[in-house]
């Protein structure tokens, strides 16, 4: 009998081309298990049955020919990624009945490779938030725990692989986003190189740091599905053509002789003094498959959170100036005025963090303020950026842990924004300086909580932290949540 | 660092965002907070320092000037919250 929690894509593809399940057949325990969990866990905010199961129907020939390993593949989109005719909410209710006329570059091309999406995933609004409790709709749950967040803001792309709602989703990383809820779920989760990966049809936040990128159970699905998105597209500018053919190659070859090392910044106090240890260990096992490892310092880690948050709140406040209203989205219908329409639909249909975000953005941008915060933020992005390069003039990768705790209690850090933006430390330099990482489960604390490691790479440098990534996996296998969890 | 609430009241403007009492009093508090931790930026010398505008090493991508499809008019007034004769309809703009 086979156990879909643990299937991935390359055993469920397997068992796909063998006929040992039909793609119909897939599609419907996926959508059993999904109907068992998500009233606890929370992670879907709408399903696509009947489109899905039409699209497994016609996977049959794709999956015969071997021509994808993604045909037939059951997958799930956070909810900020346009797909035509499927409500798209970005976690807000000023998104609440939208359906988009186009489909993100991202989806559509999943969707060529045979990939049957199950429905959209709950994040935090406007992916703004690192626990999914800012999302309009409902509370996503940790399937590890379920009093615990799921992290933020793809939480419903990381719960729903780690309870077995879906083999593989996609997220989207503004400045961590991805990353840190798999950390939080124990799955995988991969930031590729800005302009790795097309941003059409991504609802934006802040448009020079956002990037989608996929949350998998292994490293070897996080290449695969890379190789799918990934690639140049007429329809973002700032798409590019990275040159790299198949993200999977090499995958499996030895890092050894590879050099990496750990700023002293990413096991300082501040962290969690389990979470400082599962990395610890994980170097010590670097260090024995032949990897050098150095000590070094990020002089400028510190300066990461208020440069992040200055640029990310200033697009945002530019990007969010769209909802007014008129062509999309929710209207107030308490007006008299043009203005009142467009203050009163965007005071009704945005939450707190949200017009938080839009307030500092705003207040950065302002006359008199716009030197002070908003281009001193971009010369230390200069800064930071010169900071990371130098160090892969020399080292291969960084290692560090993706956050500084695991999971905490939902409601936690509700009502202290400025604690919630600290738990960033460690993701958001990541996309100041436009560099791929990747989150890898490495242990579990003393409650039971997965700890992530994140490995840093420089700009288009994905091989070879998946490479690192895939050979620390194969050499430390990682249990999947319902193992452990509570009665689920 | 202290945000004042006439502050808070004229960035929600020029955000098109109405405040509550409440909500303002805990912007002026929190914007104060937050932006008091960003000060120190301030630290770092960048007086040489070009602001970052793109973190590839791309610019100036163009393409051809082509005529293609778009969208159908129908399919975009789908979502619109009000729609009359075709068009997007918003209250009197001109007095």
């Amino acid at each position: 009998m086979m156990d879909i929690r643990k299937l991935t894509i390359k055993t469920a593809a397997m068992a796909l081309r063998k006929k040992e399940i039909s793609p119909v057949e897939l599609i419907e325990k996926f959508y059993e298990r999904i109907d068992v969990t998500d009233e606890t866990i929370g992670a879907y905010i709408s399903l696509e049955k009947e489109k899905a199961l039409e699209q497994a129907a016609k996977a049959s020939s794709m999956i015969d020919d071997g021509s994808s390993l993604l045909a037939g593949i059951p997958m799930a989109v956070k909810d900020n990624m346009c797909t035509e005719g499927t409500k798209t909410t970005c976690g807000s209710r000023i998104l609440g009945n939208f359906i988009p006329p186009y489909t993100a570059t991202a989806v559509s091309r999943l969707g060529e490779a045979g990939a049957v999406m199950l429905g959209k995933l709950n994040m935090d609004e406007f992916a703004m938030g690192g626990s999914t409790e800012n999302s309009y709709y409902r509370k996503t749950r940790n399937p590890w725990n379920t009093k615990m967040v799921p992290g933020g803001s793809s939480g419903g792309s990381a719960a729903a692989v780690a309870s077995g709602q879906a083999i593989f989703t996609l997220g989207s990383d503004t400045g961590g986003s991805i990353r840190q809820p798999a950390a939080f779920c124990g799955v995988v989760g991969l930031k590729p190189t800005y302009g790795t990966v097309s941003r059409y049809g991504l609802v934006a936040f802040a448009s020079s740091l956002d990037q989608i990128g996929p949350v998998t159970k292994t490293v070897e699905d996080s290449a695969i599905v890379l190789n799918a998105i990934a690639g140049r597209d007429k329809r973002d500018s700032t798409s590019i053509d990275t040159g790299i053919n198949d993200y999977t190659q090499g995958i499996n070859e030895s890092p050894v002789g590879m050099k990496a090392c750990i700023p002293v910044q990413y096991l300082s106090e501040g962290v969690a003094p389990e979470v400082r240890s599962k990395v610890q260990k994980a170097i010590e096992y670097y260090e024995s498959i032949g990897v050098r490892c150095e000590e070094t310092s990020l002089e400028l880690a510190d300066y990461a959170i208020a440069a992040y948050y200055i640029i990310s709140s200033a697009e945002a406040s530019s990007n969010l100036a769209r909802y007014d209203g008129i062509k999309y989205g929710y209207r107030s219908n308490d007006f008299n005025s043009l203005l009142d329409l467009y203050k009163n639909s965007r005071s009704e249909g945005f939450g707190d963090e949200v017009k938080r975000r839009i307030m500092l953005g705003t207040y950065a941008l302002s006359s008199g303020y716009y030197d002070a915060y908003y281009k001193k933020a971009l010369k230390v992005r200069t800064l930071i950026k010169q900071e990371f390069d130098k160090l892969f003039d020399e080292y291969d990768f960084i290692i560090g842990p993706t956050a500084p705790t695991t999971a905490y209690p939902i409601g936690e850090k509700e009502g202290n924004p400025l604690e919630m933006y600290l738990g960033d430390v460690f993701t958001v330099s990541v996309n100041i300086a436009g560099l791929p990482a990747i989150s890898v489960p490495c242990g579990l604390d003393s409650a039971g909580l997965p700890v992530g490691m994140q490995l840093i790479g420089r700009a288009h440098g994905e091989r070879t932290i998946l490479r690192a990534a895939h050979a620390y996996e194969m050499g430390n296998p990682f249990p999947i949540a319902e193992e452990v969890s509570h009665g689920l | 660092m202290k945000i004042s609430k006439e502050t808070v009241l004229y960035v929600a403007d020029l955000a098109r965002l109405n405040l509550s009492d409440e909500e303002s009093e805990r912007l002026s508090d929190e914007m104060g907070r937050i932006l008091g931790y960003m000060e120190k930026l301030n630290s770092l010398d960048t007086s040489n320092v070009k602001a970052m505008e793109h973190v590839e090493p791309v610019s100036n991508v163009l393409r051809e000037d082509i005529v293609e499809e778009s969208f159908e008019r129908d399919l975009i007034l789908s979502n619109a919250p009000d729609e009359q004769d075709g068009a997007f309809r918003v209250p009197k703009v001109v007095e």
